[in-house]
């Protein structure tokens, strides 16, 4: 009889609720039972707020058991766990749960359905099928499938992933490199780390793909140092990967060479901006660059390189698969495909949503993430990280469309919402804006390093109602200042939140502030 | 523990490890920062000298980056997430807990952003990241951090 099988994720959300204790009591369980079982560690499918979420094998079916805490192991194998029986803990076949089944899973779709660090599950599942066929039609081709998809970059900025493709295969340079930006610094965000851990292969044919299309033989993933259950898993995958032949010279047989190098990042926010993350990887104080010259033509190390998010990345092997028009289908106006949101903070159903364009922030909060954990009325809901603005119940039903969060002066960023209830202090909420830019900015430019600090200055004498009509106005015309002055995203958007606070919950100031 | 003092040769042998080069600054200080708790002066003066770097140069990229302690920190490392998904879970309530219930020997940081937003607050203890921290749990990390450390 061969070995039942049980996974339990190894990642980050999973294992700080327990899941490596739950892995170790499973092992000690069957062995007393004398049952045998090949635990699988693979990634989460995204339903955070049912970690650890474990599941058996039984027949063709994975049936699902939630929140199962390690004290919880010996009662679950009394109630036949290991055939799938009944039990408060249950949730039924992993397939049926509406959280997950009822998702647009274009970049996840192998996420939490394979062993993470198996190459062997990773080839059963169309692991390196998208290289080799980008082999087969050729670097342009490859390129044109991109831009015909209309993939945006998903790291924030939205900027077309083809035409940023094309720029460097057509810049010139003995040497080019690919560098993955793994930065996932906002608040309110893990995509990039939810898709690292469970599906670190996924990445490195992205990568490969992305250098083979440019010209590139070199990929470097600057990983943020927040993250060390990441690194030892990527760490593994690109040793595992090279070892096979699918990284270094001549990657099997094809007569293409590429290979990656991992770096950690030292907790620096700023780092996550494109040009800050080249100098850090050159091993420098991540201080921003003026643009021009782009990355694309003169990046890292002075040489032409595709600087692209770890979520952009891995939506192309599909797209290579199955067509760009295809994922062109999906989606909304100029925000074609889908995005992996993340819901977060203070909401009953935290995880990962992969959605199409066009879905509204209220269905994501409330058909998935089911409102408030803490069961009070939702009060603001900051979507796009620290530098993303704070949107008010009336304007739940904005759809998620880059263009749409552009005209009320919001953005979708990389994907992050965050929900706060009606006991959060807005106020309280626009001083940390700015004293996070305080603490955070690279100090190149005046507006960010000086108006940071100053906005928190202003904002406390707002907050205790110290010449209020003067510090509103002086607050409105640093957030211009800052915005129009700023050298990148950092001083230049975090006016965003701050604005949003002044002109949705400005009761939270002072009570005479104006309106 | 990680021992807080590192020698010329373990330098040397992280540097080795990176072939020496210069522009690997960043991955060297982050791996004494990692075994060794922080970066002292002599660590900066032998990393100039071996990357062929300035001291200035050395200094400027250790006082950038917020991992990079310029003190020996104590003998256990709590960061308490201070962003805003975490603040939304109470993580400004559980930083004055943790004030009011830390010892000497641990050093509370701040950290923004652990990426554990769904599972918030999160706080990384030793190097290990928990999720839905509440004070209970807090305390019960603390409890088995100094039976591990002891």
């Amino acid at each position: 009889m061969s070995a039942i099988r049980v996974y339990v994720p190894r990642e980050t959300s999973s294992v700080s609720v327990g899941a490596n204790e739950v892995a170790v009591a499973i092992a000690r369980e069957a062995g007393n039972a004398g049952a045998s079982i090949e635990l699988v560690r693979n990634g989460s499918w995204g339903a955070s707020w049912l970690e650890p979420l474990v599941e058996v094998e039984v027949g063709e079916r994975r049936i699902a058991y939630g929140n199962v805490e390690a004290d919880d192991v010996p009662g679950l194998f009394a109630a036949g766990f290991l055939e799938g029986g009944e039990h408060e803990r249950r949730l039924g076949p992993i397939d049926e749960i509406p959280y997950l089944i009822t998702q647009d899973r274009w970049t996840f779709w192998r996420i939490g359905l394979v062993e993470s660090l198996s190459l062997d599950d990773f080839l059963l599942h169309q692991g390196f099928k998208a290289l080799r066929k980008a082999w087969e039609i050729g670097a342009d081709a490859v390129i044109d499938t991109v831009t015909e998809a209309g993939l945006r970059g998903r790291g924030g900025a939205g900027f077309p992933t083809g035409i940023k493709w094309r720029t460097v295969a057509d810049a010139e340079g003995d040497q080019k490199y690919v560098a993955c930006n793994a930065d996932e610094g906002d608040s309110g965000t893990f995509s990039d780390r939810m898709l690292m851990e469970g599906d670190p292969f996924g990445l490195i044919e992205s990568m490969a793909i992305a250098g083979f299309a440019t010209g590139a033989n070199k990929g470097y993933i600057y990983l943020r140092s927040e993250y060390p259950l990441t690194h030892t898993i990527l760490t593994r995958a690109i040793d595992t990967a090279r070892e096979a032949g699918w990284l270094g010279e001549n990657i099997q047989g094809s007569g293409f060479d590429f290979d990656i190098e991992l770096h950690l990042g030292a907790g620096s926010y700023v780092c996550g901006e494109e040009t800050a993350m080249l100098e850090s990887l050159e091993g420098k104080k991540g201080i921003v660059r003026y643009k021009p010259p782009l990355p694309a033509i003169e990046g890292l190390f002075g040489k032409p390189t595709v600087v692209n998010n770890v979520v952009t990345l891995a939506s192309v092997p599909n797209i290579v698969n199955l067509g760009g028009e295809r994922y062109a289908g999906m989606g909304v106006n100029r925000s074609k495909g889908s995005l992996a949101f993340q819901l977060a903070g203070n909401v009953k159903r935290g995880g990962l949503v992969e959605k199409s364009f066009g879905v509204t922030v209220r269905e994501l909060i409330e058909e998935y993430g089911g409102g408030t954990a803490s069961g009070r009325p939702v009060k603001a809901v900051q979507i796009g990280g620290p530098l993303g603005a704070y949107l008010p119940e009336e304007q739940l039903d904005t759809p998620l469309d880059y263009e749409a969060f552009m005209e009320i002066g919001a953005m979708i960023g990389h994907g992050g919402i965050v929900v706060f209830d009606d006991t959060a202090n807005m106020a309280q909420q626009a001083r940390f804006a700015m004293e996070f830019c305080a603490i955070e900015s690279c100090g190149k430019c005046t507006p960010c390093r000086i108006g940071s600090t100053r906005g928190v200055e202003v904002i406390d004498k707002l907050i205790s109602g110290e010449k209020r009509d003067e510090s509103y106005d002086l607050l409105v015309e640093l957030c211009d200042t800052m915005e129009d002055a700023s050298l990148c995203a950092m001083g230049g958007m975090t006016p965003y939140p701050v604005r949003s606070v002044l002109k949705h919950f400005a009761k939270d100031f002072a009570p005479e502030a104006k309106a | 523990m990680t021992p807080r003092t590192i020698d010329n040769e373990a330098v040397a042998t992280i540097v080795g490890r990176f072939d020496s080069r210069p522009e690997m600054l960043v991955q060297i200080l982050q791996q004494i920062v990692q075994h060794h708790g922080w970066i002292s002066e002599d660590v900066i003066r032998q990393l100039a000298s071996e990357l062929n770097l300035s001291r200035a140069d050395v200094h400027g990229v250790v006082e950038y980056y917020h991992d990079f302690r310029t003190e020996p920190p104590g003998e256990h490392i709590v960061k308490i997430c201070q962003a805003e998904a975490c603040q939304a879970m109470g993580s400004r309530e559980l930083t004055e807990h943790a004030n009011s219930v830390l010892d000497e020997d641990t050093t509370l940081e701040p950290v923004y952003c652990l990426g554990n937003c769904a599972c918030a607050p999160a706080v990384m203890v030793n190097g290990k990241t928990l999720g839905r921290v509440s004070t209970e749990r807090f305390d019960a990390a603390l409890a088995a951090m100094r039976e591990a450390g002891s």
